[in-house]
């Protein structure tokens, strides 16, 4: 089951984990770390935004856990030991004993069903984003309070991945059977910090749990994440040594600011992202149900020349496609650059931009970019997708709104144009393709396409196991979405994490949604 | 004096029931809905009838009269709903963050006022020479540097000339004092500059007013002495219109903290006010709304009732 | 009420009208000083294609973040954009949008003053009533709910919820201001000889009550400019107003502006000063107006 092969790990991740390992943990001390956003509410599995993990992680356990030292390999966390089936069809999990909720309920396998069902048939009321995710599961058995059997209805290679997936925090079956949405207000976990307070506005604050079933652990005291709303205010406080740490990730000329103040009591991690931004277009609306005028939209923007004036002050990088480049199964540059919108001749493939736009009827056109109002990445992308546009004399407006309202107004079609996001927590293609799939499958696919030839791509490719016919797929997927220009990934996002050097055992990985339990984190003071 | 008070403090009901229907159906010109907006927000295909469940639970399936009707009695019982966004009364959100915000503003008040006072007579007295153009330069400047600007030179010099930076997160004063002042000292200056040119600006002219007067006009005859001594009198007396002016601005400092707590990351009603605009959150946007109105509106009201304890006249007008 | 408006229509307007520009520049020579900032910003702000030696919203990466030289008198911000550009373009949006919001917030002020004085009884008390609720609001407050309740309306690449969200909170303030002068006016003899002689309401508002409040109106008119290019700044700078990449001084600021402070400081000190002058200009300016116009008048 290695369909994933590994990971280019760069050179200075690799370093960071080396110096870290080199010292025996010291127990004690405070983490204070800034989050960037705060939590609307406390619920992992409904969630969609790093806000909610950033803050609940290191009360939770999940079944298992990528391990960020192999990654994309997986551990075991609540799951000691599990066996699949040849076929893919049967997942058994034996889970470690004597393990407790905070509230001193004992766990057994029963929470690991009731918190599986409620993601997978979300009770009235209860949001599940990941119900697609898990509607290959068709049984949940329970034989004893330590093993616990999931029983597929169709095979989905990646479904391992899935179970470590950090959304996925284990709630006690009390709890949701007493109140299905009390995860959304009321946090009871097994996992390495207790819950002590969350004062709106300011931070939330854990401290140690001292039953925690991975002896030994946690290494810290306590934590305090501080929200730190204002990128600026965020940035002043690590300088200012009011935070120690930062996990999401900043922007090349932060990092240059805070190298230049701090010097060596900084730790700076890179490594490229498994997030992009993406260009997608409301094919319900005219003239963008016209592929010419995607087209020629997507044809005019020069990702090459963008991807290295962007990379000096903003958070988004490399050129791609549907998957993250250097990863294995990401297309190559030599073939990317004859899909449409990837070629380095931007000047002949602006003149046939224009082209397309007159064949279209749309020379003149105008439309309003909808665009998340976060300072980083999307400020920067939506400035540059205006000036990229004017120079095939369309005219954008462009549209800067708070999270909610502007993914409502996506969500619900009351748009033209978009700047959208694909947030994945791994490389796995199943994750990354089911974005684009059509509307009536994919909640997820904003620009509402219906394209069956682009599902049954999917389908035979989910069902593929072996590797190379599996990546052809992928490709040929690929290839057909960006020709018809529904969506298309405009950069992908390059991670650099900034810790002071005091702050050991935190992994460094391609997602900043995954390693933040800070069960191995520890203080060198 | 008893009936004038009584008939003043009836005619705050009117006011605050104005800004309630006011910002209440202002609020509702536009259709859009609350929860729908964050149901889609967090993600999924949300069905119509989770939408219609959520609204129930809000009480937004009702008219719009009915929904103000039930508004106002939970104002009456000093509830003042729910947010829409957090799901906790809107009491609770606005007095975890009132403490911070009423503080800096006090201490806005007291350093513009120890720094209006000198600024403001030494302007009036030295009326048309240098002195009083400095002053009126440097009032001037408070009344147009952006506070929110101020706040970020003040952030970024400590940082530059110091490396440090005031702590980030609240510690009330009874908790520890030092932690507490080094924190807002800075925002309150930063709002403070505005207030004291306000002030200033008030003194120097109600000042000028008073020395206009006969009595002043004999001992400025007299000698500059003699000027300071009547001075001191003179500044009483031009001291009432410069309460109203502290008074009045004391609510709008609110208004200038809405974009200097950004600059801080403090945790006060003006981020609050600025996230529950940006989220929609209408029941916390009106909560606040009220307060601030309720302020003004009270403020007001000592004011005038300290007009009418100097000036009989008014009683009876 | 001392004004006397220059008459283009009287042979010699012209030097009558110098004059008067030369009494006011000898009786407040910081009026005169802030006239012509006022002059040179908005001869930028007409004349921006003119002016601006760099287009506003052609990203350069060649040029990131480079300092004030000659080619970029400003210095560039992270786009490679010319600073100083957009410092002459964000003129014209503070402009529009603050010359806009107070000219409607003061005409309706004004309007409802002197028909508050004019009808008085109780639709004087209804008005007054209704302007002490908006007065309940701190400027920058109202202006906030307007901008929840509008979200956006933009026209013709105006954002019309940023003007009526700065003009609504100007309304009040104007019309309690223009009550007062209009009080004074309504029992002159004129008034009552127009009413005798059964002209319209609109008529005596219009023709016999509003000249002879010009002069309050024109000054709070200069005075919340000041005011609404400052509540501009704050909103673009809370991201609640004006959106990137259009050019405007409060959004310079926002963002990750403070970023760059030791590298670019100059990135948040031109756009500041720029609000900060301006808002001078403008504050000065309706002084001097004031004490030129009518010394015993205050707002």
């Amino acid at each position: 089951m290695r369909l994933k092969l590994g990971l280019l790990i760069t050179a200075a991740l690799a370093w960071g984990l080396g110096s870290a390992q080199a010292q025996t943990p010291k127990k004690g001390g405070e983490l204070v770390y800034a989050i960037t956003a705060e939590t609307p509410n406390y619920d992992c599995a409904g969630s969609e935004t790093f806000a909610t993990l950033h803050f609940a992680s290191p009360f939770y356990s999940t079944l298992l856990q990528f391990d960020l030292s192999k990654f994309p390999a997986v551990k075991g966390d609540l799951a000691k030991s599990w066996t699949v089936a040849p076929d893919l069809m049967t997942y058994t999990f034996k889970l470690n004993e004597g393990v407790k909720f905070h509230d001193g309920t004992p766990f057994t396998s029963a929470d690991i069903k009731a918190t599986y069902d409620r993601m997978r048939n979300p009770p009235q009321g209860v949001i599940s984003p990941r119900k697609a995710t898990f509607a290959d599961i068709d049984t949940i058995d329970t034989p004893d309070a330590n093993t616990v059997i999931f029983k597929m209805k169709a095979v989905n290679a990646s479904m391992l991945e899935h179970f470590a997936s950090p959304w996925n925090c284990v709630y006690s079956a009390k709890d949701i059977a007493a109140d299905p949405n009390a995860p959304r207000t009321k946090i009871n976990g097994t996992g390495p910090f207790i819950f002590v307070e969350h004062v709106k506005g300011s931070h939330v604050s854990g401290k140690r749990n001292p039953d925690y079933f991975r002896k030994g652990l946690p290494y810290l005291d306590s934590f305090k994440g501080v929200f730190t709303l204002q990128a600026a205010a965020m940035l002043n406080a690590l300088q200012g040594g009011q935070v120690m740490a930062e996990f999401r990730g900043v922007s090349p000329a932060e990092r240059d600011r805070l190298k230049a103040a701090l010097g060596d009591k900084l730790r700076v991690e890179e490594s490229s992202w498994t997030l992009n931004l993406l260009v997608a277009f409301n094919t319900e609306k005219k003239p963008f149900d016209d592929v010419r005028v995607r087209k020629a939209l997507l044809m005019a923007i020069d990702r090459w020349g963008g991807s290295q004036g962007l990379s000096k002050i903003s958070t988004l990088r490399s050129v791609g496609g549907v998957i993250r480049p250097g990863s294995p199964s990401a297309t190559a540059e030599a073939d990317l650059v004859k899909l449409p919108g990837f070629s380095k001749d931007i000047k002949k493939s602006r003149e046939e931009a224009k082209k397309l736009l007159k064949e279209a009827g749309q020379e003149n056109l105008k439309f309003v970019l909808w665009n998340r109002n976060l300072a980083m990445p999307y400020t920067p992308g939506g400035v540059f997708l205006v000036d990229q546009w004017r120079q095939i004399g369309v005219e954008v407006e462009h549209k800067q709104s708070d999270t909610a309202p502007y993914l409502a107004a996506l969500n619900a079609g009351n748009y033209d144009v978009a700047i959208d996001f694909s947030n994945l927590f791994m490389d796995d293609s199943t994750l990354a393709l089911a974005k684009y799939l059509s509307r009536d499958r994919s909640p997820q696919n904003l620009s509402r396409s219906i394209d069956r030839e682009l599902d049954k791509l999917y389908d035979d490719h989910i069902r593929e196991r072996d590797p190379a016919k599996r990546k052809a797929l992928v490709q040929a997927f690929e290839k057909r979405l960006f020709e018809q220009g529904y969506q298309e990934p405009l950069l992908w996002w390059h991670r650099i994490v900034l810790t002071h050097k005091t702050v050991m055992g935190w992994k460094m990985s391609p997602s900043h949604n995954l390693g933040q339990d800070l069960a191995e984190v520890w203080l060198n003071q | 004096m008893l009936r004038y008070t009584i008939r003043r403090v009836l005619l705050t009901i009117p006011t605050l029931l104005g800004v309630a229907v006011l910002v209440f159906f202002m609020l509702r010109i536009v259709p859009g809905d609350v929860i729908e907006v964050k149901l889609r927000a967090d993600g999924g295909n949300v069905s119509q009838e989770v939408v219609d469940a959520e609204r129930k639970r809000f009480g937004l399936d009702k008219p719009l009269v009915n929904q103000f009707a039930d508004w106002m009695v939970g104002m009456a019982k000093l509830d003042f709903g729910t947010s829409m966004w957090t799901e906790r009364p809107v009491i609770e959100e606005i007095s975890l963050r009132l403490q911070l915000s009423l503080q800096v503003a006090i201490m806005a008040t007291l350093i513009a006022v120890f720094i209006a006072i000198p600024l403001g007579t030494t302007a009036a007295l030295f009326r048309d020479t240098w002195l009083d153009y400095a002053v009126r330069i440097i009032t001037i400047g408070g009344l147009s540097i952006p506070s929110f600007w101020f706040g970020m030179l003040i952030m970024l010099s400590l940082l530059a000339l110091f490396n440090w930076l005031p702590p980030i997160t609240f510690t009330p004063i009874y908790v520890d004092p030092i932690a507490n002042l080094t924190q807002l000292i800075w925002p309150a200056l930063a709002v403070g500059y505005r207030y004291c040119a306000v002030v200033a600006r008030m003194i120097r002219s109600s000042l000028l007013e008073v020395l206009n007067e006969d009595y002043i006009r004999t001992a400025r005859a007299k000698g500059v002495f003699e000027k300071l001594v009547v001075s001191r009198h003179a500044l009483r007396n031009a001291l009432l219109p410069a309460i109203t002016v502290i008074g009045l601005e004391f609510t709008f400092l609110i208004g200038g903290l809405v974009v200097t707590e950004q600059v801080f990351n403090l945790n006060g009603i003006g981020q609050l006010f600025v996230q529950s605009v940006s989220r929609n959150d209408f029941m916390l946007i009106q909560g606040m709304v009220m307060l601030i109105a309720a302020f003004y509106v009270f403020v007001n009201l000592a004011i005038d009732l300290l007009y009418a304890v100097f000036d009989p006249r008014i009683r009876y007008s | 009420m001392t004004l006397v408006l220059p008459q283009p229509t009287t042979p010699g307007a012209f030097s009558a009208a110098l004059g008067k520009v030369g009494e006011f520049t000898r009786q407040q020579p910081l009026g005169a000083v802030s006239f012509v900032i006022i002059f040179v910003m908005m001869f930028a702000g007409i004349f921006c294609e003119l002016v601006a030696p760099y287009d506003p919203l052609t990203i350069d990466f060649a040029a990131i973040l480079a300092p004030p030289s000659i080619d970029h008198w400003c210095g560039t911000d992270a786009y490679g954009r010319d600073i100083f550009s957009r410092l002459i373009y964000g003129s014209r949006t503070a402009l529009v949008i603050g010359f806009t919001s107070s000219f409607v917030g003061s005409s309706l002020g004004a309007t409802l003053g002197i028909a508050s004085a004019y009808f008085g009884g109780r639709i004087d008390s209804w008005i007054q009533r209704f302007m002490d609720v908006l007065l309940a609001f701190p400027l920058i407050v109202l202006a906030l709910v307007v901008v929840a309740a509008l979200r956006s309306f933009v026209v013709g690449g105006v954002d019309m919820n940023l003007i009526l969200a700065i003009a609504i909170p100007i309304i009040p303030r104007v019309a309690r201001v223009v009550r007062a002068a209009a009080l004074g006016v309504r029992v002159m003899p004129y008034v009552d000889a127009a009413r005798a002689a059964g002209y319209s309401n609109s008529r005596i508002i219009f023709r016999h009550m509003a000249p002879n409040v010009v002069a309050p109106y024109l000054i709070m008119l200069t005075a919340f400019i000041a005011q609404a290019i400052l509540a501009e700044a704050s909103l673009s700078f809370l991201g609640l107003g004006v959106v990137e990449p259009k050019a405007a001084w409060g959004l310079m600021l926002s963002g990750n502006a403070a970023d760059f402070y030791r590298e670019a400081p100059w990135m948040i000190l031109f756009p500041g000063a720029a609000i900060s002058l301006a808002v001078f200009a403008f504050n000065l300016f309706g002084d001097a107006l004031r004490d030129y116009l009518d010394p015993r008048f205050k707002v």
